[in-house]
């Protein structure tokens, strides 16, 4: 105090004195200091997501790529068409498996002998006759014709040229002894290996070879699944908003309501999966696996999410435009549909998004209701046996076969791109309708 | 500014309030208000804050009612009819007895949308050229549509305040009601708008009866026949507004308009 009492001249006011400035350094460090701790946390976070990014990247990329075989493919007809009708529908499936074992010995005449050349075999996929019969199966002509195919190589060829399996390694500790390997090095010399590009992955559903493993079964199981979700979720978690938000009255009741509606969004997925088993499946008998039911679990699942976020956007709604509405005469119904719920929806709309995305992520509970089954083919509708995308990767990441593990990091990719496209459709849709008053 | 007498008796009450106490909750906020509402006349209802007069105003088109704890007692009619009656319907009500806010509330639409939703609301118009007549008559008597006219496409939101508060103006009377009521509807306001907004009340009052807060008394003063002075949730005095800012009857009155407290 003996500042203040001093006599102050201009220069020398409390306010400039030499401890004020210590005041204002301080003050200035402090908000510096701040500001450093806040790009540290930033830079921390987006460090964590780039070294997850890079792994999964540096994983999966080389799934989306196969080594394949080149080889001189004889259509044989006795094999192919042993009734010679000529009629694809009586093909031998099976035998063009054979077909290219024959083209691989005319290839390796060297390799007799039954050991031989069931060691020549491992060099090409044992489904290799399946690529095969899709190219030319269905081609009355081709039959007698000897043509040039890329054949997938078997999986540990695979990953022997993916650098997965080292080749220096002792010819015991690896799937592909000597004498294979200088098979594989040949046909690259010669330029009949090289990597093609993994549309499979793309087209078909899951399988037990890695090489005939792919996506596009759990994509439409995804799909599927989150139509039944939001086509259930969105109405019912509108409807509870709106009715919790804009009409119930305040009282016990409704407390209890919304606490037990916030008390649900904590709620472990895995609980809403044993429901689904217990309710869906063992008490009305709806079909296990299917997207219906799924999509049944996880819309119950994301029901609450989907109603705390709508009732936030509904409060978000100012006061003065329900005001406005109500004194022009409208009914309390009116104003909402009119006016605040056309309001409200980039929020509810951003909510739901989410709410999906998180959805499409969903593993635990699916698992209860038996979509991890092994589904070898897309599903064709909501009751067929059905994967997803985050199953499909927890059924890979389970599998033995090196193959998989490629497999496993690509699938992450591609969910990851569906999850990344949902959050931008979210960021657009809010931005587009976005109305400021 | 032509001054009636306002005295009760040549004209007829067009709403009238008997006995009305008004509750939040445990908290009783109007404390038996007894106040007649003349034909064609504009009332002006002032007072410091809190004293309970937007509370009055809003009981008379039942805003109050979406208040969960408000509670209204005694008897508000309109044209001797109950407006609390279970049976009236609270929109009808509200159609006939419209509402100007305290800050321009514009739906985020269209000029034009803003005026056409009450017309549609209540089925006063189905054609469009009905509706276009409508907007231009309704823009005009709130003296907004030389202002507009060329741009009723526009959102209402981007309009200037004073604009903003005629547009609401202008979409109260769309409806055609009976009453408007105006909670305050120059606080929001620079000076030349709220002079603008004044001459306004004053065409107005030949077609509507208006009930008007104000907290600025020389505007009480400049807009209406009649006043009403509030005080704790009481109503002090009612009469000419002339003779309230002359001669008031009541201490309370006097220390109010001469600004010993407000």
């Amino acid at each position: 105090m003996t500042e203040i009492a001093a006599p102050m001249t201009a220069t020398h006011s409390f306010h400039t004195s030499v401890e004020a400035e210590k005041r204002l350094r301080a003050r200035y460090a402090a908000e510096q200091r701040f500001k450093i701790y806040g790009i540290l946390a930033i830079a921390v976070a987006c460090l964590m997501l780039v070294v997850l990014l890079f792994t999964i990247t540096r994983e999966g990329m080389t799934a989306f790529w196969q080594t394949a075989i080149r080889l001189e493919v004889t259509i044989d007809p006795a094999k192919i068409d042993p009734k010679g009708t000529r009629n694809p529908a009586d093909f031998d499936r099976a035998a063009f498996q054979d077909v290219i074992h024959e083209a691989l010995y005319t290839r390796f005449p060297q390799a007799e002998g039954r050991i031989a050349r069931k060691e020549l075999r491992g060099l090409i996929s044992p489904v290799a006759g399946v690529f095969l019969a899709k190219e030319v199966g269905d081609d009355a002509a081709m039959l007698g014709r000897t043509i040039q195919v890329w054949i997938p190589a078997s999986d540990a060829i695979n990953q022997i040229e993916k650098g997965r399996i080292d080749r220096n390694e002792e010819e015991a500790n690896r799937p592909i002894n000597d004498r294979q390997l200088a098979w594989f090095d040949q046909l690259k010399k010669d330029g009949d290996s090289g990597p093609i590009f993994n549309s499979t992955f793309f087209t078909s559903s899951d399988s037990n070879y890695p090489e005939l493993a792919g996506l596009f079964g759990a994509v439409v199981g995804s799909v599927l699944t989150l139509i039944v979700t939001l086509s259930l979720a969105l109405p019912i978690g509108i409807a509870t908003a709106v009715y919790l938000e804009e009409f119930a009255p305040k009282n016990r009741l409704t407390d209890l309501i919304e606490v037990n509606i916030n008390n649900l969004a904590a709620v472990p997925s895995i609980v809403f999966g044993l429901l689904g088993l217990a309710v869906f499946l063992q008490f009305f008998g709806l079909p296990r696996s299917s997207p219906l039911v799924g999509g049944m679990v996880i819309a119950l699942m994301s029901l609450p999410t989907i109603i705390i976020s709508a009732r936030a956007a509904l409060k978000a709604v100012p006061p003065s435009i329900r005001e406005a509405a109500l004194g022009m005469g409208a009914s309390r119904l009116q104003t909402v549909a009119h006016h605040v719920l056309p309001l409200a929806m980039p929020g509810i709309l951003t909510g739901t998004i989410i709410a999906m995305a998180h959805a499409l992520g969903e593993t635990a509970p699916l698992l209860m209701v038996g979509m991890n089954a092994f589904v070898t083919s897309a599903p064709s509708g909501f009751l067929d046996s059905a994967s997803v995308l985050p199953v499909q990767v927890y059924i890979w990441a389970d599998a033995p076969e090196r193959g998989f593990v490629e497999l496993t990091s690509a699938a992450i990719m591609v969910l990851l791109v569906f999850l990344v496209a949902m959050n931008g459709t979210a960021i657009w849709l809010r931005k587009k309708f976005e109305r400021r008053w | 500014m032509t001054k009636t007498s306002g005295e009760a008796g040549t004209k007829r009450a067009k709403m009238a309030g008997r006995g009305v106490k008004v509750f939040y909750g445990e908290k009783r906020a109007l404390h038996g208000i007894d106040v007649d509402i003349y034909q064609n006349e504009v009332l002006a209802l002032i007072g410091p804050s809190g004293c309970g007069k937007s509370t009055f105003l809003r009981t008379l088109n039942r805003m109050n009612d979406t208040i969960d704890i408000c509670r209204v007692e005694g008897k508000i009619t309109l044209d001797g009819q109950d407006i609390y009656d279970p049976k009236l319907d609270v929109v009808q009500l509200r159609a006939r007895v419209g509402m100007v806010f305290q800050k321009p509330n514009p739906f985020p639409k269209s000029i034009y949308d803003n005026i056409v939703y009450g017309p549609k609301l209540h089925g006063l118009a189905t054609r469009k050229d009905e509706f276009d007549a409508i907007v231009e008559q309704s823009l005009k008597r709130a003296g907004l549509w030389t202002e507009v006219k060329d741009r009723l496409n526009e959102p209402g939101t981007g309009l200037s305040g004073g604009q903003q508060q005629r547009l609401c103006i202008a979409r109260a009377v769309a409806v055609s009601p009976e009453v408007i009521l105006m909670d305050e509807p120059c606080s929001a306001l620079d000076p030349i708008a709220t002079a603008h907004i004044e001459e306004l009340i004053d065409e107005l009052r030949a077609n509507f009866t208006i009930v008007i807060v104000t907290h600025n008394m020389q505007q009480a003063a400049r807009v209406s026949q009649r006043t009403a002075f509030f005080h704790l949730g009481d109503l002090v005095e009612v009469g000419a507004t002339e003779e309230i800012f002359t001669n008031p009857r009541d201490e309370r009155t006097q220390g109010y308009i001469t600004g010993r407290y407000g």
